[in-house]
């Protein structure tokens, strides 16, 4: 951190900002007393994915856009098997749509449990990260770990392996589980609900900013279920939209300073997807236990209050147990792992509910099934522009506590997004500007 | 370790241009994830901490290939401040799925993503990390796995060298008990040409290797590619399947390359 000489003009840097995933930096202008600029700078070097993958066949994107991020991989290999299977016609059968939502509910149980009890709680309870937390609440610290690796279990089962599963494909999967394989996860599962709610009503205590705005909230939602998989969207304007109008309705704009494009909402302007607002605008699609649960931690039906993200987070950890549990025990044996994928030329839509939000693609195919044209939106960058409207607002009203303080208060507030800076192309200093 | 000196030794863990999942899987050891963290000390590790604490380091684990000039000078202060410096996964090790750009022009693919390419610092190609410092290990796989990663970090806070195999995932095929996927149904796989580590994952999940720990030691692709083409692979699919998370490793660049004629797309 440098601090630069002058009564008028000065500036603070952290160089790296941690417990967020990729490379970024924040830099706040503050002029006469006056918040006039914030930026957060996603300077993670970008990788071109929507580049190298013109002329890949119509079968790779799944695997391909997986390593764009290796925290929610899941979503990137669901929404691209949803866009390329929407470019051809492709229906798949039930039981494949539900082992979808299965092998989802672990990359929710496992990225939730890491952001709230590696990333997020240490800010709460005052610790630089979870390895000295655990000097003091080693319980805690090994609760949050059991239930990141019931979220791995679960992947590693129906994926093959956490990161990078190699189990799903264009059409379905290449091997259904069997009923024992998918027996076996449920003591694991029974245990990470019970851990899922304690985890609810751990976080629930902690105390939070008064911080409200009033956000533009976009999500998925479908007929019954608590949106993961499939849906389509609506926002807190009751706007509703299908995924192929996500175009006609999200603009994307490149800023100097970041490597992440902006995104925009039409007739809105900057909004925001994540957990805020799949439970805003879902409340009435969460399983019996959850909603118990978001009831007993005060939640209310929506929640305008970042801060707060981390008991949403909590609550969806329940949500994921409660689902997974009911695909495993309605599991049976004789399913089909996929259904045949004759190729044509097609435009096709996809997006489901990463941890972070809306993840959405778009494959343009040549008819013998080639990729022309792609298009990812991930939800950081979906978030971006609302983080620097929460950062505006935050830093104007503590402008009166010192540098560290303010410093470690907004990358709290930029964590309570859980940025996926990989993702988002891409990460975090600070730099407080005076003028 | 120096007997001298008593304290514990000290970790620390580097990203460039990567998905995370590589040090993420460290962060998935979760039953000893808090026995590692008595055994040595995290000295810099900004996914998992705010805490620094100042080099050198005992142990460097770099996740990411070097891709921006900014990159390029941060990983020699990083091998400065570095007794052992160990690669993990394919982007450190041979440059990742993005050294795709390797084979294309950076500048092209910048203007395909990016409506003001002028704004992005980025170099021509994708490199691994050791062709700008001496490694002292590479750690296959996209991503690696757990158990050869917590093998490598205890050999190296003993200064002995890793136990993990060069052979290929065939060998780990037999040993799990997989019928071939290639013999009994006819799949294409790359696990004959591809490093081993992962256990055989995907013909246990009835599907062909295909390639994310890179080629094996002393490997023959272009006997593979026969039987390849004989199962009815077009030699645009061979191009491909040589060309995603180690495309610019040596063996499968040179394989994808022997397929890249144009026309020969059937």
């Amino acid at each position: 951190m440098t601090q630069a000489p002058g009564p008028q003009t000065h500036e603070i840097t952290v160089g790296t900002l941690a417990r967020v995933e990729g490379e970024g930096a924040m830099r706040v202008v503050v002029d006469a007393g006056t918040v006039t600029d914030v930026q957060l700078r996603i300077y993670e070097p970008p990788r071109f994915f929507e580049a190298l993958l013109r002329g890949r066949a119509h079968t790779e994107p799944p695997d391909i856009t997986s390593r764009i991020c290796g925290i929610c991989p899941v979503a990137y290999q669901m929404s691209a098997a949803l866009a390329i299977e929407d470019a051809l016609g492709v229906v798949v059968p039930p039981e494949v749509r539900l082992l979808r939502r299965l092998l989802y509910c672990g990359e929710w149980i496992e990225s939730h449990a890491l952001h709230i009890y590696l990333l997020h709680l240490p800010d709460f309870l005052g610790y630089p990260g979870a390895i000295e937390m655990s000097a003091d609440h080693r319980d805690v610290v090994q609760r949050g770990l059991r239930l990141k690796r019931a979220g791995n279990d679960v992947m590693s089962v129906v994926g093959g392996r956490s990161v990078h599963p190699v189990n799903a494909k264009v059409g379905g999967f290449h091997r259904l589980p069997t009923v024992a394989e998918l027996t076996a996860l449920r003591p694991v599962l029974l245990q990470a609900l019970e851990d899922a709610l304690a985890t609810v009503k751990l976080v629930a205590g902690l105390d939070f900013p008064d911080f409200e705005q009033d956000y533009t909230y976009v999500a998925l939602r479908t007929e019954s279920d608590y949106p993961l998989e499939a849906g389509s969207f609506v926002t807190s304007d009751d706007v509703r939209f299908p995924v192929a109008d996500f175009g006609e309705w999200v603009t994307e704009e490149q800023v100097e300073h970041s490597h992440a494009l902006h995104a925009r909402l039409r007739g809105a302007g900057p909004f925001v997807v994540g957990p805020l607002a799949r439970y805003s605008l879902n409340h009435d699609r969460l399983p019996p236990s959850a909603r118990q649960a978001a009831d007993e931690a005060g939640l209310g039906e929506t929640c305008r209050n970042p801060f707060r993200s981390i008991v949403v987070r909590a609550v969806e950890i329940v949500v994921a147990c409660e689902e997974a549990l009911r695909v495993v025990d309605g599991w049976s044996d004789g399913g089909v792992a996929s259904v045949p994928v004759p190729v044509r030329a097609g435009v096709g839509h996809g997006a489901t509910e990463a941890p972070r939000g809306v993840l959405y693609h778009r494959y343009e195919l040549a008819e013998d099934g080639t990729v022309e044209h792609a298009q990812i939106v991930p939800p950081t960058s979906q978030n971006q522009a609302g983080i620097e409207l929460d950062l505006r607002r935050f830093v104007q009203d503590r402008l009166h506590l010192d540098h560290d303080e303010l410093r470690r208060q907004c990358e709290q507030a930029i964590r309570n997004y859980d940025p996926c800076i990989s993702c988002a192309t891409h990460f975090l200093d600070l730099t407080v500007e005076h003028r | 370790m120096d007997p001298h000196r008593p304290a514990k030794a000290t970790l620390a863990v580097w990203k460039f241009a990567s998905c995370d999942g590589c040090q993420l899987t460290l962060l998935n050891c979760e039953d000893v994830l808090l026995d590692l963290a008595d055994a040595v000390e995290i000295g810099y590790f900004p996914e998992a901490t705010q805490a620094v604490v100042e080099g050198p380091y005992d142990l460097s684990l770099v996740e990411g290939s070097v891709t921006t000039p900014g990159d390029r000078e941060r990983i020699r202060q990083v091998r400065e401040a570095s007794r052992r410096l160990v690669t993990i996964g394919a982007c450190a090790t041979a440059g990742g799925i993005q050294a795709l750009r390797n084979f294309a022009d950076v500048d092209e693919f910048s203007s395909a993503v990016y409506a003001h390419p002028e704004y992005i610092a980025t170099l021509q190609d994708s490199t691994p990390v050791s062709a700008h410092v001496p490694v002292d290990y590479e750690l296959r796989g996209c991503p690696v796995d757990r158990g050869q990663l917590l093998e490598v970090i205890a050999a190296f806070l003993h200064d002995r060298r890793p136990r993990v195999s060069d052979e290929s995932v065939c060998m780990e095929c037999k040993r799990r008990g997989n019928v071939c996927v290639t013999v009994a149904h006819g799949t294409p796989c790359l696990g004959p040409v591809t490093h081993a580590g992962c256990g055989a994952i995907c013909p246990s999940y009835d599907r062909g290797c295909y390639g994310c720990f890179g080629p094996a030691e002393t490997v023959n692709p272009q006997s593979l590619t026969r039987r390849l083409r004989a199962l009815e692979m077009s030699e645009r699919d061979v191009r491909r399947v040589f060309a995603t998370f180690n495309a610019a490793a040596p063996a499968f660049a040179a394989e994808s390359a022997r397929h890249d004629q144009p026309g020969a797309s059937s």
